[in-house]
This record gives C-alpha cells, sequence and structure tokens, in this order.
C-alpha cells in the first residue's frame, strides 16, 4: 500500500500475554503443559468451572508474575485482588475471566528498548507501562477450517493456565520498534524464569493497539480510530500485522480525509495466510465485561518483606549484562546484543569462554561468529553443543600464544565437533593436542624447518619462480599456497619472507 | 447517592430496549410476555432499591469478600485431574475428546 | 421400633445399644418417603438401593467393632445445591437435570467419612433463589404441617424432610435465610454458621459472599451434631476459615450465666403476623424468666439490608449463572441458530422465571455506568450493616427476632409479586450480608397450627453460644416435640 500523506505519527501500545512457568495452573492444580494431542485431559472440577468448584490462587503463579513486574521497574502492590471479566466464549467454562481489574499486582515499570540493531551509537527509547496483572487462560477452540459449518471443538487443557498480561503505554512509534520490543520482553522473561515464551505453543502472545497521527489537506493534525489486533502470536506477525494496518489507516484516512463516520475503537484479526487484517467486532456489540471483584477468592498482602527477597534473588537482567559486556568487556554494542539476545545460557558461554581464554573480544567473534553458525546448522542449543566453554577458551588460549594459527584454530574446533562423543574419555587439552599432531597443525615458527619444503616447491616450480624474480610480485602468490598446504602450521607472513628470501638470494 | 455530588438521576428509566439489552448481554432469551413483566418488575424493584440513596456511605469501605480474610494461597503442587470422559460427561455435546459447539465463524466476533 | 422422628442422639444410642441397625431407620425412612412424599415434595432424588447398602455397610462395620464416624448410620437428606458424586445434582432447574456431578462437594465428603447414610437429594427454589420452594422446576414443597401451605426455602425440602421424619438430619444452604426460614415454616431447627464456617466447595454457588451450608435437625443437639461433621477448614475454599471446631454438643447442657439477649424492636416491621410477634414475645419472656437481661439496640442501617441485599446477591448469582450455557454441562436447546442463540435459547428456555429475573436484575446492576450507584454503593451499606452488629454485640450476646413475618404462607400467595416476596426476607438476610451465625428453632405455632420460629444471632464463630441459647429455650418450652399430623398418623 502507498503511503499519500505524511507526515505522520505512528501510536502503537502492545498488551503481551506471557504464561508463567508453574507446575499447575493458576486457581487449581491441574498440571499447566501443553498437550494439544489429548484434548480435555488436564481439567478438574474447578478450572471446567463445574457447579460448585471454586478457584484457590496459586503462589507459585503470583511469585513469577513479581519478578516480572520487578524486573521491568514496576510497582508492586501492598494489596491485590481478584476480578471477573465476564464474556460468553466457549472456551472460557465459567463465562468469566478470574483477571484483576482496579488494583493489580504491579504498576507502571518500563522497558528501554534499543533503535536500531547495529552501531555502537545505538540509542535506546524508554517504553512506558500502564501495568502489568495475572489472569486465567482460556481453553482452545478448533475451528472447522474446512468452511463446511461443522462444530468447533474445546480442549480445557489450557483453561486456567497463568498468564501474566503487560500492557504498554502508547510510547511504541513503528512495527518494527514494537518488535523489538516484542523480542526485548520475550527476552526477559526467559531471562527470569517466568516463562518459556514459546510462541509456537502460544505462550507468549500480544494484542496491538495502534492509530496514526495524520495531518489533513488543512493541515489539521487528526488521529485515526483506534484499531486493536486481536492475537498476534509471532514476532514477524506483529510486525507485518501492524505495518499492514500503518498502510490501511493511511489509505482509508486518504480517503475519508479524515473524516471518520465512525469513531469507535475497532478490533480486527489478523490473518497470517493473506498478510492482512480484518474487521471483527462490531460497535453495537462493545464489550460491557462487568467487572466486580471475584468474591470466591480473598484479597492478597504481598508482604514488603516478599517483595525484597524476590528483588534479590533476580538475576542480572538481559539489558544491564549487555551495557556491561559493552563497559567492561570492550564488546561492540553489536555483539553484546548478539550474544545477550540469543539467551542467558550463550550469555553465561560467552563469559565462561571470554574469562578463561582472557580475550573477549575474540571470544566474542567466535561465539557470534563460529559457534553460533554452528549451533544454528545443527539446529542446537548452547548446552548440547559439543564444545564447551572449557574447550573453546582452551582453543582460543592457544592462538594468543601463538600455538596456533586462527585457521588451524578453525580445523581444531571442527575436529573437536566431529568428535564421537562416545569415544574415550580424555581432557579437552590432550584432545587438542592429538588433532594438532595428526593433523600437523603446529605453528612452524622455526623458519629452518621451512627451507627443504621452500626448495622443493621452488624447484618445482621454475616458470613460477622465474616470474618472480622477473618482477612479477604475483606469481609468489602461487609459491606461497602450495608452501602452505605442505606446512599446515606455518604463518602464511613467514612464508612469504622465506620465499622472497630464497628467491631473491 | 448521597455520597455523589451529581444532581441528576445516575439511574435511567428501565425503558423495554434496556430489558433486551441487558438480556442479550446475559445471553437470556426472553418471551414477550417475560419481557413484559421483567419490565415492570424490575422498574418496581430498583425503585424500591433507591432507598440505599438514604444512607450515608461517605467514606465507607465496601464489603469485599469474605470478612477479615485475606492472602489464602495454595502451593503449586499438582493433584489428580479427571479422566477425559469424566470431563466430558456433562457435555450436552462431545465426540468423546472434545467439547462440540456450533461453528464460531468469526473468531472472538462474539 | 425407632423412627427418623426420634431425635438424632436418641437414634445414636438406640444404633448402638443394638435396639436398631441404621439399615432398619434407613429402611423406615425410606417407607416414610415412599408414603407421603408424593403430598409433600421433599425430594428431588431418594437413593434408595445405595443408601441401603451403604447403611448394611455401617452396620457390618459396627458389628465387627469397628470405630465408626460421628454420624454412624444416621441417614441425612442432602439439598439438591450440593455436588454428590454418582448422584443427580440439579439445583431443582430444568439447566442441570440429569446431571451427574464427577465430584463430591467438601461436606459430602466429610458426610461419607462421619458415616452418615445419605438418603437423597431435597428439593429447593431454583438455584436456591425464593422463600417457597415454589421456584423448583420440579413442583413445590409443602410444610409437612399444612399441604396448602409452603415449606419455605430454599432448602424447603431439607426442612419438610426433617420434620415428615423422612430423615432425621438434613443439610441446606441459606444465602438470606434459605435455612432459617424453612426451618421456622416447617418447626424445625436449622442453622445457618458464620461465613466461611462450611466450605462451600461442591455448593453450587448462587451468591458467593453469602451462601453457607448449615445443618436441619428436629432438635438443637441434632443441629450441633451435623455441624460438628460439616464444619471443618477446607483448603480448597479461599474464604473458608481456618478456625478450630468446638465440640458443640459438649456445652450445650450447660445455661449460659447472665445471658444479655438484644431486641431490635424497630426493626420489627408493619406486616408482622399478630401470631409470630406473640411467639417472639413468649420466647423473650422464656430467656427473661431463665435469669436473661432483655436489652433494646439498635440496628440504625436494618432498613436497608433488602435493598442491599437484591443488589449484592443478583449481582453475584448473574455472574454465577453465566456458566450455564449449554456448553460443557446442563441443558441445550434443540432448536437454535448459531452459537450466540445457542446460549441465549438454552438458558432462556432452561431457567425459571425467577431465575431470569435476578440475573437480568444483576446484570443491570453490574453492567457498565451501574456498578458504581448499585453494586458498590450496595457493598459499602454493607459495610455499615455489619459493623451495626458489631456494634450491637458489644452490649449484648445474642440477638433474638423473627424468622419470618408471617407463619407458612399459602403456596401461590407471592408468585406474582416478586418485590412482596423479597420484603419477607427482612430478618434472616442481615445475618449473611454481616456474615453472622444464625439458627431458627420452634417457638411455638400460629392459632392455626402452623409452626413459627424465632431467630437468634450470634457474633461470628460464636456458634457454640448460638446452641447454648438456643438449647435453654428447647429445654423450657418443649415446641420441638410436637410433630406434624401427617408424619404421627403413618407410624
Ligand atoms: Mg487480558
Ligand atoms: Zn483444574
Amino acid at each position: 500500500m502507498t503511503a499519500p500523506c505524511s507526515p505522520a505519527t505512528t501510536i502503537i501500545g502492545l498488551e503481551v500475554h506471557v504464561q508463567l512457568l508453574t507446575e499447575t495452573k493458576i486457581f487449581c492444580g491441574c498440571l499447566n503443559r501443553f498437550n494439544p494431542e489429548e484434548p480435555n485431559v488436564q481439567t478438574c472440577p474447578v478450572c471446567l468451572g463445574l457447579p460448585g468448584a471454586l478457584p484457590v490462587m496459586n503462589r507459585r503463579a503470583l511469585e513469577l508474575a513479581i519478578r516480572a513486574g520487578l524486573a521491568l521497574s514496576g510497582t508492586i502492590a501492598g494489596t491485590t485482588k481478584w476480578d471477573r471479566k465476564q464474556y460468553y466464549y466457549p472456551d472460557l467454562p465459567k463465562a468469566y475471566q478470574i483477571s484483576q481489574f482496579d488494583l493489580p499486582f504491579c504498576d507502571g515499570g518500563w522497558m528501554d528498548v534499543d533503535d536500531a540493531d547495529d552501531g555502537d551509537e545505538t540509542q535506546a527509547s524508554r517504553i512506558r507501562l500502564i501495568r502489568v496483572h495475572l489472569e486465567e487462560d482460556a481453553g482452545k477452540n478448533l475451528h472447522d477450517e474446512t468452511q463446511r459449518g461443522r462444530d468447533s471443538r474445546i480442549d480445557l487443557n489450557r483453561a486456567g493456565t497463568p498468564l501474566l498480561e503487560i500492557v504498554s503505554e502508547p510510547d511504541l512509534r513503528s512495527a518494527a520498534q514494537s518488535r523489538r520490543y516484542l523480542e526485548e520482553m520475550r527476552l526477559l522473561m526467559v531471562y527470569l524464569g517466568v516463562s518459556d515464551c514459546n510462541m509456537q505453543e502460544g505462550s507468549l502472545r500480544c494484542d496491538a493497539n495502534i492509530n496514526l497521527e495524520l495531518v489533513n489537506d488543512d493541515g489539521v493534525a487528526i488521529r485515526t480510530p483506534i484499531v486493536e489486533i486481536k492475537n498476534l502470536n509471532s514476532f514477524r506477525g506483529v510486525e507485518a500485522a501492524l505495518e499492514y494496518e500503518i498502510g490501511r489507516q493511511r489509505q482509508e484516512f486518504a480517503e475519508c480525509g479524515g473524516v471518520y463516520a465512525d469513531s469507535e475503537k475497532q478490533t480486527r484479526g489478523w490473518d497470517a495466510d493473506r498478510g492482512v487484517t480484518f474487521a471483527q467486532r462490531g460497535k453495537e456489540d462493545a464489550a460491557d465485561y462487568r467487572y466486580f471483584p471475584d468474591p470466591d477468592l480473598v484479597p492478597v498482602q504481598i508482604a514488603a518483606e516478599w517483595i525484597e527477597e524476590l528483588r534479590t534473588g533476580l538475576c542480572e537482567l538481559p539489558a544491564a549484562r549487555r551495557q556491561r559486556l559493552v563497559d567492561d568487556l570492550k564488546l561492540s554494542r553489536y555483539d553484546a546484543s548478539v550474544i545477550i539476545d540469543q539467551g542467558r545460557d550463550l550469555a553465561d558461554y560467552f563469559e565462561a569462554v571470554a574469562q578463561r581464554c582472557g580475550d573477549p573480544k575474540r571470544a566474542a567473534n567466535w561465539v557470534t561468529q563460529d559457534v553460533l553458525r554452528e549451533l544454528n546448522d545443527r539446529g542446537q542449543a548452547i548446552g548440547d553443543f559439543a564444545i564447551d566453554a572449557d574447550g573453546l577458551a582452551a582453543i582460543l588460549a592457544r592462538i594468543a600464544s601463538g600455538d596456533l594459527t586462527t585457521r588451524s584454530a578453525r580445523e581444531v574446533f571442527t575436529a573437536l565437533l566431529d568428535d564421537d562423543p562416545e569415544g574415550e574419555q580424555v581432557t579437552v587439552e590432550a584432545r587438542i593436542d592429538e588433532i594438532i599432531s595428526d593433523r600437523g597443525l603446529a605453528t612452524i615458527a622455526d623458519s629452518g624447518a621451512l627451507e627443504p619444503l621452500i626448495d622443493a616447491v621452488i624447484e618445482r616450480n621454475p616458470q613460477a619462480a622465474a616470474d618472480f624474480r622477473g618482477g612479477k610480485q604475483a606469481a609468489i602468490g602461487k609459491l606461497i599456497g602450495e608452501v602452505m598446504r605442505e606446512a599446515k602450521g606455518a604463518d602464511p607472513q613467514s612464508v612469504r619472507a622465506a620465499l622472497i628470501e630464497r628467491l631473491s638470494s | 447517592m448521597s455520597d455523589s455530588s451529581q444532581a441528576e438521576p445516575l439511574v435511567p428509566e428501565l425503558t423495554r430496549d434496556v430489558v433486551l439489552k441487558v438480556a442479550r448481554l446475559a445471553r437470556l432469551h426472553l418471551a414477550e410476555s417475560e419481557v413484559e413483566s421483567f419490565t415492570s418488575q424490575l422498574t418496581q424493584i430498583l425503585d424500591y432499591v433507591g432507598v440505599l440513596d438514604e444512607a450515608d456511605t461517605e467514606g465507607v469501605e465496601p464489603v469485599a469478600g469474605a470478612m477479615g480474610l485475606n492472602s489464602v494461597l495454595r502451593e503449586d503442587l499438582p493433584t489428580t485431574s479427571l479422566s477425559r470422559d469424566d470431563a466430558l460427561s456433562g457435555a450436552p455435546h462431545h465426540d468423546g475428546s472434545y467439547f462440540l459447539v456450533p461453528p464460531i465463524l468469526d473468531p472472538r466476533a462474539e | 421400633m425407632a423412627t427418623a422422628l426420634e431425635s438424632s442422639a436418641t437414634l445414636l444410642d438406640q444404633l448402638t445399644d443394638g435396639q436398631t441397625t441404621s439399615l432398619r431407620l434407613t429402611q423406615d425412612c425410606l417407607d416414610r418417603i415412599a408414603a407421603h412424599d408424593t403430598a409433600i415434595g421433599a425430594f428431588l432424588h431418594v437413593d434408595s438401593e445405595p443408601a441401603l447398602a451403604a447403611a448394611a455397610a455401617i452396620d457390618r462395620r459396627r458389628e465387627a467393632g469397628e470405630p465408626l464416624g460421628l454420624l454412624a448410620g444416621l441417614p441425612v437428606a442432602v439439598k439438591d445445591v450440593l455436588a454428590t458424586r454418582g448422584q443427580p445434582t440439579t439445583c431443582a432447574s430444568r439447566m442441570l437435570q440429569g446431571w451427574v456431578p464427577p465430584y463430591d462437594a467438601h461436606v459430602v465428603e466429610r458426610l461419607r467419612r462421619a458415616d452418615a447414610v445419605l438418603i437423597g437429594k431435597t428439593n429447593m427454589d431454583e438455584f436456591a433463589m425464593g422463600s417457597t420452594t415454589e421456584n423448583s422446576a420440579f413442583g413445590p414443597t409443602r410444610t409437612p404441617w399444612r399441604l396448602d401451605c409452603a415449606a419455605g426455602g430454599s432448602s424447603g425440602g431439607s426442612a419438610a424432610a426433617v420434620a415428615a421424619g423422612m430423615a432425621p438430619l438434613a443439610v441446606g444452604s441459606d444465602t438470606g435465610g434459605s435455612i432459617r426460614q424453612p426451618a421456622s415454616f416447617c418447626g424445625v431447627v436449622g442453622l445457618k454458621p458464620t461465613y466461611g464456617r462450611v466450605s462451600r466447595y461442591g455448593l453450587v454457588a448462587f451468591a458467593s459472599s453469602l451462601d453457607q451450608v448449615g445443618p436441619f435437625s428436629g432438635d438443637v443437639r441434632g443441629a450441633a451434631l451435623l455441624l460438628e461433621v460439616l464444619a471443618d477448614h477446607d483448603p480448597r475454599d479461599a474464604t473458608c476459615a481456618d478456625e478450630p471446631v468446638p465440640a458443640y454438643r459438649d456445652q450445650l447442657e450447660r445455661p449460659l450465666d447472665a445471658l444479655r439477649v438484644g431486641i431490635c424492636r424497630d426493626h420489627f416491621t408493619e406486616g408482622l403476623d399478630k401470631d409470630v410477634d406473640e411467639a417472639v414475645e413468649a420466647a423473650i419472656d422464656v430467656y427473661r424468666r431463665l435469669g436473661a437481661e432483655i436489652h433494646d439496640i439498635q440496628l440504625p442501617h436494618a432498613r436497608f439490608a433488602v435493598a442491599c441485599y437484591y443488589l449484592v446477591a443478583p449481582s453475584e448469582a448473574s455472574s454465577n449463572l453465566a456458566r450455564y450455557d449449554g456448553v460443557h454441562y446442563g441443558a441445550r436447546s434443540d432448536d437454535y441458530d448459531g452459537l450466540v442463540d445457542m446460549y441465549c435459547r438454552s438458558r432462556g428456555e432452561a431457567f425459571g422465571a425467577e431465575v431470569k429475573r435476578r440475573i437480568m436484575l444483576g446484570t443491570y446492576a453490574l453492567s457498565a455506568g451501574y456498578y458504581d450507584a448499585f453494586y458498590l454503593k450496595a457493598q459499602k451499606v454493607r459495610r455499615l450493616i455489619q459493623q451495626d452488629y458489631q456494634q450491637a454485640f458489644t452490649s449484648v450476646d445474642v440477638i433474638a427476632s423473627p424468622v419470618a413475618p408471617t407463619p407458612a404462607i399459602p403456596l401461590g400467595s407471592l408468585v406474582s409479586d416478586p418485590l412482596q416476596m423479597y420484603l419477607a426476607d427482612t430478618y434472616t438476610i442481615s445475618a449473611n450480608l454481616a456474615g453472622l451465625p444464625g439458627l431458627s428453632l420452634p417457638a411455638g405455632f400460629s392459632d392455626d397450627g402452623r409452626p413459627i420460629g424465632l431467630q437468634l444471632l450470634a457474633p461470628p464463630f460464636q456458634e457454640s453460644r448460638l446452641l447454648q441459647a438456643a438449647a435453654m429455650h428447647e429445654r423450657e418450652t418443649q415446641w420441638h416435640l410436637r410433630r406434624p399430623p401427617l408424619a404421627e398418623d403413618s407410624s
């Protein structure tokens, strides 16, 4: 879609839903586990909403929620309570969702989001949060995809699993920034151990509110009606849906000249296959949730000591760690982000390598290039990687000491990766020594050891030798290549020097 | 209400249209005779509860739920779930694995 | 031969002595149900075979010298608002007709563990909404004293079952008087415990912040016994208090020294029946004779109680009953066009008029824009009502009043006038709003032979005091020994 009018301000707020990593559901003892293969086996009278059943709040869910709230710099409430949000939907067996209305457990907070992906001059934007609250998830509806009007099927395994809802202020200014916000949110939640944020399994979902401020032909700034896009469940989806919606709102604005028949907030869905948003609820059915305090649950006093205990127990958060890698380990902002964005395990791995090899910069290069490439190729997590931090540190230490050239080190790295894990247990140092000696990778620092090789190569390539002597500098390349092939541990600079010396003599 | 400074009545007349709107919100199909009787009966009852206007509730905390109880939390420990057959046993329509409902054509539309 | 017309204490003695067996007692109850329940309508479901089997099993265990629970073979009738695994639980609604819960209510578990014989499920106003049991989808319950009059409600079936000797003990629930008022109409003892005294787990919710489960019995001792079984701390109900349960029966014989009885005469409404007024005054005289001090007390906000209640209860009910939508359990209409219409028709067809009326009222009261004016305002007034009682209980030990403005009313007399019906709850609903324990005990009869109850209220968790005070009156008057003619004819 084209953009018929500008300038424009894009105004986006996200409501992010994060499934909490509890053992059991939020108000009953059923397992909190993704299990679409066996529908309706993780239910009980409580989460089925059977007549007479009553909810009791899961302490762990509240604890994880508070941890998240603290990490987002929110204010944890001294008293919080539960409210019923009432609407009819087949995946909501009580016809109300237990949620939090006017006393959420966490108020305010913020998250910083880097403005661009690279460069050391990156600026961050502070995205303020309105609130964070806890609620129960609904079950799942499986619609008939054939459009033949068959019944929809309902699976309540997910009904009653704990959800954190993080509501941002409308501080986001672009689709890309919204995506980065969501990515940073995911990273933070995974870091905290609050959620696995597995998007395929729906543990991280979001609704986006978006409108634009556009200027009409008379130069008057007009805001387009707010649109809420529901149930976005991938980073790409969020970005694409918002991009689409920006275009759609601009188009609509151009068509109506900023005069809207209906300025009510509209709810739209996202059709990922067609790449379009589509209108959902009409305004005549504007939601009236009839919130009121759930009389089956009692308010919760959150003791200051508990909050402090949880605050003290927080790990170093991704943003702080990223900054530390830049400030203390002198990494580029880009490298620091690549490492941190991969999650806590990779960052731990990197820091262990950096510390043990004594060269953070080199460690960063290897981790962000060699290690990540291999992980991607193998579809592995760092925890399953064949070379542990000690192994990589040992390799890098040998480069630093001059025992291996970078090229040979790569060969050692590859060889170590291909090691049979069932093989005999030897120390990684011993294994590295073995690979070096098997493949003759030791650096040939002594030029005396090169002499016979150089002589043999010159003898085999009289034409190239003559060309060089005749002033054709490039001819030496072929000779260097051949020497290098035979002397694996040789340093190309020494070979070149030795060759020149020999040819000039 | 007496603890409100607003002069105009907060609660509008309970018209037939309001009754129909509330019935829709409550997902109740009402027969024509019910619409009529509810309109008059609810009007009468709401009239009567208007007596609360006379209660001075300035600065009074509303009661919410159980008196004096708070912070009742359970540990995150699993309990036995129902078998699928038990879970589905009361459903008017199911296929042995899922609850079945008339097709939901427009997700979240209603 | 022992029958369920005897007191539970007598029956327990006879069971222990071997003068009777649980099987014989259970069979006697079943016989009475067979003989009279067509006329009375106390039961929605009689669980004959399982009850007899359970009774026989308890008899065998007794013979084998095994220890038995507190109820040791006594038949108990349970209001059909409590979930019973394997037995239908309908709440007297077509909505739940045929529903068999896959779980037991907490109190039902307690009854089973106490070796009660669960004899059947009793009739009630649909979803406990009503004061006559005429709102049952399956026909009314009549007081065994006068078959043209209502048993009261909503626990009319439980009250009538005990009055007619169909079960020595019964369980009911009370949201605005639903135990105490039918106890009064049927001439038995009924006790609504403190909110949080008895678990609500498995009690099908009407108004969650008001509902309590409690006992019916022919006498005070039976109520004390059954309360000992019902009351405890249940972690599955977040509103259930973690308070020790006293042995209520132990204190029963001991009169309360220097008992102070409060009366709020301002609250005695214009519509108070002359016979009821006289019975209450007579009861107060009894206490006076026993050495109690009688104090006039003020409950300045009592006049708001009905209005407050009829906002809080329907609001919560509208939410609690939203779950009956024809998807996961309950009735689904046969004829609908799409999902929304399925909801509307299923609910419209399966709910009775009073349930719909309260859902409408509650939905309206909670809907956008009116929450502050209605629900919130009512919850503030509720605080004032609570404070009135806190204040009153600084100078008295119990508060005495009528239970209902009249004795049992003729069937059909109020069904078309919901507001008048609601106003009749004026004496009972404050206890629910304030969470207080309240008890109704037989205190006389009208000129035409309908029983009249006296209500006693006590501070939270003072059920023991309530039972002691009631026992003082009971020993003195012996009203509880009178039996409805119907039941006497048959035995
Ligand atoms: Mg939400
Ligand atoms: Zn469950």
